[in-house]
């Protein structure tokens, strides 16, 4: 520990008042419950207590003097003059609202004293104004927003950007561009400070011939030949994110719908990978004499109408 | 929860009649009615405190209410500060950080 004179300002012969008067002044502007949340002041007030401790009291003082204790052995000796923990800690606890000044606690957020402190914080605070966002709209492919793309878009001041559409994008999803906005700074009411605006992008999707999306399914209707559909086989077809081969089952119909696992819209954003249906549309196709000929004798093993259900309703 | 008399015997250094001024001033607010106060930690504290403003400090008892009221505004607005941190913690736990 340092030297309890040093620590208080005082010369070694001061007298008992002139030390208190050094404490006292010295308390005033480093006591803890005056000075929250500074650590530093904290330190202070405890070694100049405790030079104070020693010095006020005149046995101690003397022996100090006289080089039989020293400042620490001293400390020991003496109850620390702050051993409370003091007003601090209970004032910044939720106790503290006992003694709180009249006005609004801090549940109370409509207080227009500290929306007004937000508003001006926010305003000219540390970053510095922005510009204001640019928005636009990008249409993109259904099947580029679901694997994923990168586009490229023309803004108006002719400056290109090379858009990443992540995989999975949703219609009306607003891709945000940091900083990318016109580099308008110091024309703007904002001034010179002001950073660069964000760019934000909403996508639209232009609908696919083939497939529709709903959520994380994707749907598409597949044309297949009489024989595919009453002997089955394999098919092969484009799919949305490559080529796929399906197999129709033996005796599928027009609306038979075929699963295909983990072949929907890619897993994103914590959703899992979506499925693709495939839904069956039986095409019978050009003339073919072999098959009427084939039909005018063709003997149902079951006879079928296939309007039985309509008929039952109405 | 202390009663005056074991406050008063555990502080040491402060009069009754002090101490039942500084209540009828509202710098020192105990549960209860005037014949039994209940004190409370935060009280204990306070009247600690006062104490030290008193004698350490030379706080005399017509500039007291003054220190007090801004050493209240200033405890207030530490614990709305808090209470903020929390909830731009809880509302956004990444961006607290630069």
């Amino acid at each position: 520990m340092d030297d309890p004179y040093k620590t208080l300002g005082v010369p070694r012969d001061a007298t008992a008042d002139a030390i208190r008067s050094a404490y006292r002044k010295l308390a005033k502007q480093h006591h803890p419950d005056l000075n929250p949340g500074n650590a530093a002041a904290e330190e202070r007030f405890k070694a100049v207590a405790s030079a104070y401790g020693l010095l006020s009291d005149a046995e101690q003082r003397a022996r100090f003097d006289r080089g039989e204790i020293d400042a620490s052995g001293a400390e020991r000796s003496h109850a620390h003059p702050h051993a409370h923990p003091g007003y601090r800690a209970h004032a910044e606890s939720g106790a503290g609202q006992r003694y709180r000044h009249a006005g609004p606690e801090a549940q109370d957020w409509n207080d227009p004293d500290l929306e007004a402190m937000f508003a001006s914080m926010f305003a000219g605070g540390r970053e510095g104004a922005r510009h204001a966002a640019e928005r636009y709209r990008l249409a993109v492919p259904l099947l580029d927003a679901v694997n994923g793309a990168t586009k490229r878009l023309t803004l108006p001041d002719q400056r290109v950007l090379d858009v990443k559409i992540p995989p999975g994008t949703e219609a009306g999803h607003i891709l945000r561009l940091r900083g990318q906005a016109a580099h308008a700074a110091g024309t703007n009411a904002a001034g010179a400070g002001a950073k660069a605006g964000d760019i934000l992008i909403e996508i639209a999707i232009d609908p696919h011939p083939v497939y529709s999306r709903d959520g994380q399914t994707l749907r598409m209707e597949l044309p297949v030949s009489l024989r595919e559909a009453v002997l089955g086989g394999p098919v092969e077809i484009a799919g949305p994110r490559g080529a796929l081969r399906l197999r129709i089952p033996p005796h599928s119909d027009t609306g038979t719908e075929l699963r295909v696992r983990g072949r929907g819209v890619p897993a994103h954003n914590g959703l899992p990978e979506g499925d693709l249906y495939v839904r069956l549309r039986v095409m019978i196709g050009p003339d073919d004499p072999a098959l009427d000929a084939f039909l005018q004798t063709w003997q149902p093993a079951r006879p079928f109408n296939p309007r039985q259900t309509m008929d039952a309703a109405s | 929860m202390m009663t005056i008399d074991r406050l008063i015997a555990e502080i040491g250094q402060v009069e009754r009649a002090d101490l039942e001024r500084w209540i009828r001033e509202g710098w020192v607010r105990p549960e209860g009615e005037p014949d039994a106060y209940r004190f409370v930690e935060i009280d204990v504290a306070r009247v600690r405190l006062i104490c030290t403003l008193r004698t350490d400090m030379e706080v005399n008892e017509a500039a007291l209410p003054v220190v007090l009221s801004l050493l209240d505004q200033l405890y207030d607005t530490r614990r709305q500060m808090r209470a903020l941190i929390e909830r731009v913690r809880a509302i956004a736990p990444d961006q607290g950080r630069d």
